[in-house]
């Protein structure tokens, strides 16, 4: 098991590098220069300020230092819009609010999907199941920019029960619109999943001596049906995670909570590249090592995965 | 005799008997499913909308609609004295014209995508997997390596580095999709490589690659077929969103993504329909693709006959 994570361990770390140094490379040729304005500032302001921020070396140079900046004191370089801020402020004030209804939505997902396919396969063909399949199928075609406005819509134009966007710190009336919308797609992918592959495990032989046995329905389906059927939704945890982080993007824009994609998105139009650079690099580690222990987990749940 | 003679007639006079085919079989079950069915007539009306619209609209996706400016909510309304049977926008450009046109594009990025997606991924892992070995493991963990990668954001970084244009966005696109077929047809390949009629193009003497384009390819149609079908909308919703994020294709071009987030920033003025047609469509194109998809599974994939 250590040999399998550290050899898992190993490979990411050139995948980590290949994003980095790819998009250091997109960066770098990228045409115009980040100062540049419409007016047009003299030649040596621009000399000057290329020099500050060490724009004025050699591609290595630069690489080298914004590699090094990174491992050795997790700092991500300056910004190149906000003169008094540098990225890793902007991303310490945009993470937490991110980190928060990411992760509210990312537990909704995986309980209420799981618990839904779960209940929907153990009652196949009730109006339990047609229900479950219901939501799933009409969650498939809401991605959440088109949730968002809908829920918007009905719960603070409508009813005017929920705010239709801010943050303030994090208050619970404040995180319920975002997390719905975040979460809903993924819930239904997630719900989909289980009813799957509970109903196949539903049908197998093992099921099947448990029940012959004599032992009652819920001792079946936690003793022997959940952990099989609960490995492909494992498989799917990491893409659902890749997803979650996109769709922060659209849930920081719509309901202006001011999370890390707002930041993104700010300095994709600004043509801010430092925090461009650094929220890419940020979000690309934490999804490769939040892949890195899935497949951990897969590897220890199952016992088919040999190592 | 002569009663044998009539029955072998008989025989000779009658149509020969058709064999059924694979696709035969799996046509008859598709056109059973009635979800499916629907699926594909909303998707023939959509594409009809999207190809005959710009003949019988009476305005122009670009045209600023003078008398409409200034009080959209009232006279920009959907009617059909004035001619903009959607409404007009927030500019009193002609709605109707412009979900012709937003279809148009997403249509497009879908379907390109999913072409794509299907040309590259299913040569690569059809490749991958009639190799094997060491030249599997490789391309194979690449594929691994790559889809660990937030697309989204790099695909946001290439738009801003190199400009937002359509091809730009066809290569973000393609540069994500062809993944997931990859592994598929990787799989289904590695169980067709050991039948009988590879064995026998390899005893035969035909080159690895001819065998891969005549005799792996054409066995990976099925699955291939149901996956592009469900990778349409995804593209759709690919483009749609980089579109919400106003990265997507320029004005006065637009696509279902910036017409929602058009719609949606002005729905609080009583002008619904901006929000509501463009919606309409997309999601009644969604399900007709995953519709359309699930009908085409059940119809060709044999684990569930």
């Amino acid at each position: 098991m250590l040999v399998f994570i550290i050899k898992r361990l190993l490979v990411a770390i050139p995948v980590l590098l290949i994003l980095v140094v790819g998009t250091f490379i997109l960066m770098y040729t990228a045409p115009g220069s980040p100062f540049a304005t419409e007016r047009g500032i003299p030649p040596a302001v621009l000399a000057n300020l290329e020099a500050q921020y060490g724009l004025d070396q050699p591609f290595v140079v630069q690489i080298w230092r914004y590699i090094t900046g990174i491992v050795t004191e997790f700092d991500f370089g300056p910004s190149f819009i906000y003169r008094d801020q540098n990225v890793n402020d902007l991303i310490g004030q945009g993470f937490p609010v991110t980190l928060t209804y990411g992760f509210w939505s990312f537990v909704v997902a995986v309980i209420i999907g799981g618990a839904l396919g779960i209940l929907a396969a153990v009652k196949h063909n009730t109006w339990l199941d047609y229900l479950a399949v219901g939501i799933s199928i009409g969650a498939q075609v809401l991605p959440n920019f088109v949730l968002a406005p809908i829920l918007v819509l009905v719960f603070t134009l409508w009813l005017g029960w929920l705010p239709g966007g801010g943050w303030q710190g994090g208050q619970w009336q404040y995180i319920i619109l975002p997390v719905i919308a975040l979460s809903t797609s993924f819930m239904a992918s997630i719900a989909r999943i289980s009813r799957a592959s509970m109903l196949e495990v539903l049908t197998s032989n093992f099921i099947r001596t448990a029940r012959a046995k004599g032992l009652p329905m819920h001792r079946v389906i936690f003793r022997h049906a959940l952990k099989p059927a609960l490995l492909p939704v494992i498989s799917y945890l990491g893409p659902a995670f890749v997803g979650m982080i996109t769709g922060s993007v659209v849930i920081d824009i719509y309901f202006s909570t001011g999370g890390i994609g707002q930041f993104f998105v700010a300095s994709a139009l600004n043509r801010d590249y430092g925090v461009m650079m650094g929220i890419t690099v940020l979000l690309g580690t934490l999804t490769i090592l939040f892949n890195l222990l899935v497949d951990i987990l897969y590897a220890w749940i199952d016992p088919k995965i040999r190592y | 005799m002569i009663a044998t003679k009539s029955v072998a007639d008989e025989l000779a006079a009658a149509a020969p008997i058709k064999g059924r085919s694979l696709w035969a079989d799996a046509r008859a079950r598709f056109f059973r499913n009635k979800a499916a069915v629907a699926g594909l007539i909303a998707l023939v009306c959509v594409m009809l909308f999207a190809l005959i619209g710009p003949f019988i609209s009476p305005w122009n996706n670009e045209d600023i609609d003078w008398n409409v400016l200034g009080n959209v909510a009232e006279a920009g309304r959907p009617s059909l004295e004035t001619g903009h049977w959607f409404g007009t926008d927030a500019l009193g450009r002609d709605l109707f014209a412009r979900t012709v046109q937003g279809t148009q594009i997403s249509l497009m990025v879908g379907i390109v995508g999913a072409l794509i997606s299907v040309i590259v991924g299913t040569l690569y892992g059809a490749v991958a997997g009639y190799f094997g070995g060491r030249i599997d493991a490789i391309m194979m963990r690449t594929v691994d390596v790559l889809m660990s990668i937030p697309y989204m954001f790099v695909l946001i970084l290439l738009l801003v580095v190199f400009g937002r244009s359509m091809l730009m966005l066809f290569i973000g696109i393609g540069l994500v999709s062809w993944l997931d077929m990859a592994r598929i047809a990787r799989g289904q390949t590695l169980s067709l490589r050991s039948k009988e009629y590879v064995e026998a193009a390899i005893a035969t003497g035909v080159r690895p690659f001819t065998i891969i384009l005549r005799h792996i390819v054409p066995n990976l149609l099925g699955v291939v077929i149901v996956y592009a079908t469900l990778l349409v909308p995804s593209m759709i919703i690919y483009e749609s969103f980089i579109s919400f994020l106003g990265l997507g294709v320029q004005e006065p071009l637009t696509s279902w993504g910036a017409l929602i987030n058009a719609g949606a920033a002005e729905m609080n003025k009583s002008t619904l329909w901006m929000l509501a047609w463009p919606l309409f469509f997309f999601v009644i194109t969604l399900f007709g693709f995953f519709f359309v998809g699930d009908g085409l599974r059940d119809a060709l994939d044999p684990k569930d006959r």
